[in-house]
């Protein structure tokens, strides 16, 4: 398969490439690893006058721990992400699902900043963004802004970026001591999005409590979901098994998934439930709570 | 229509051409350079059957652009053999039968070389973990296994 014809830039900058992105606007799209945008072209599921490669640009890849929070750049590939120990040592929920993602080689190519700026509620990092708690940068012709995670999707594949502003960072904070993230995914097999996925992270106070919960779910809705209900249910308890299953409970229910070759609404609802019910008790075991 | 010029090393040779930005980098392989060994397989980065080496790391090359390419080294399974002597992981999977139809052989040879430049003595689990983005529907992989850790052994010097 070919895709239809295009032109091709490759931006030296980030300043030449928001330039591009404002004199093409919605003719142009951002190629970053293109695991995604160039299936969309190959299938022409999609088409677009103009190609802005950003995957050249000297230092769009990096994972830096500052005070409050951990910088990555947005083109950090899938690949380094993996082997980062930070990652691993702060971050469990993202350890756990970049593994998950796709295939091996297709994670050598993808970046983290494709794969949340893109709004495909079947990614797996925007639901981990959400529970993390992580604030995205976006960098325009006016500078930059920071967009939390949990107010960037608008639609099914439209996020807050403006035609001429690209996600440039992801910040996480460092979470407080007593804090574990998980992530829990059903898929049918390699390479393949999920049935139901699930991101946690919590943190207790010193009696064990949670102190703050986030939980997003992954390809159960037109776009990433926080799981409002089942956090605030959370918050302030003390997870045993029963206050872990009414938060899953919630969690799924949360959800308004489709029918597909993946399954009906039901099954769907069922997994995501059993996937929070995982996800959460990992999260717990990772903070310290049992 | 959009064409840009552009160089790449390609099994150690410089190849330079100009092409149009929609070119994929399979088809430049195959088409531009007459280099075959490279298949087209699912063409929806899948089945792995088109993975070469870009700048050393195994990527699928039906979903990169040619263009993409440019100031990079690609290394393709015709470039495994050196001076006449076939790459321990080529003899491997001759010696192990790793292979039936072998129309996904080249894309395994070119992801497993590039894991054991990586990782000297990949574990089971390693190698089954590398090659999940390979598809082979003959083998049923065992085969293929075996042969990665023949190879890792024959290039530690061991067989």
């Amino acid at each position: 398969m070919i895709p239809a014809p295009f032109d091709y830039h490759r931006a030296g900058t980030l300043e030449e490439a928001v330039g591009l992105l404002a004199r093409y606007k919605d003719d142009a799209r951002l190629l970053s690893g293109g695991m995604s945008l160039l299936p969309t072209l190959k299938l022409r599921l999609g088409s677009f006058g103009h190609l802005v490669d950003i995957s050249r640009i000297a230092g769009f890849e990096y994972i830096r721990e500052e005070k409050d929070a951990v910088r990555i750049g947005a083109g950090t590939r899938q690949c380094t992400l993996e082997r980062s120990e930070l990652v691993k040592s702060k971050y469990g929920a993202l350890a756990d699902a970049v593994p998950l993602i796709a295939d091996p080689l297709v994670r050598n190519r993808g970046t983290i900043g494709g794969n949340v700026a893109n709004g495909d509620p079947a990614n797996d990092h925007p639901a981990i963004m959400i529970a993390l708690g992580a604030e995205l940068v976006a960098r325009g012709p006016k500078g930059e802004r920071a967009i939390p995670a949990n107010r960037f999707y608008k639609e099914l594949f439209v996020t807050d970026l403006m035609a001429d502003e690209i996600l440039v960072e992801l910040r996480l904070p460092v979470p407080p001591p007593r804090s574990g993230s998980a992530y829990r995914k059903l898929k049918r097999k390699t390479g393949d999005y999920a049935v139901a996925a699930i991101a946690v992270q919590l943190s207790l106070d010193a009696k064990g409590a949670v102190e703050r919960a986030g939980i997003a779910l992954t390809n159960a809705a037109p776009t990433p979901l926080e799981a409002l209900e089942a956090q605030k249910f959370a918050t302030g308890k003390v997870l045993d098994e029963k206050a872990i299953a009414e938060t899953a409970r919630l969690a799924a229910q949360a959800g308004s998934p489709s029918a597909d070759r993946r399954g009906s609404v039901q099954y769907k609802r069922e997994m995501a439930r059993v996937l929070a019910v995982r996800a959460l008790r990992a999260a717990l075991e990772r903070a310290g709570g049992n | 229509m959009a064409m840009h010029k552009i160089s790449v090393t390609v099994n150690g040779a410089a190849r330079e051409a100009e092409v149009e930005s929609r070119l994929l980098l399979v088809h430049f392989i195959r088409e531009n350079l007459r280099l075959t060994g490279t298949h087209v397989g699912c063409d929806t980065s899948h089945c792995g059957v088109c993975t070469v080496l870009l700048d050393g790391q195994p990527v699928k090359s039906c979903t990169v652009l040619a263009v993409q390419a440019d100031g990079c080294s690609v290394a393709t399974v015709e470039g495994l053999e050196q001076a006449g002597k076939l790459h321990a992981v080529q003899e491997a999977f001759t010696e192990k039968h790793a292979l039936q139809c072998g129309f996904c052989t080249p894309g395994m040879l070119m992801t497993t070389s590039a894991l054991l430049e990586r990782n000297k003595s990949p574990s089971e689990r390693e190698i089954r973990e590398a090659i999940s983005g390979n598809l082979c529907r003959c083998t049923g992989y065992l085969n293929i296994v075996k042969a990665v850790q023949h190879a890792a052994a024959k290039l530690a010097g061991g067989a």
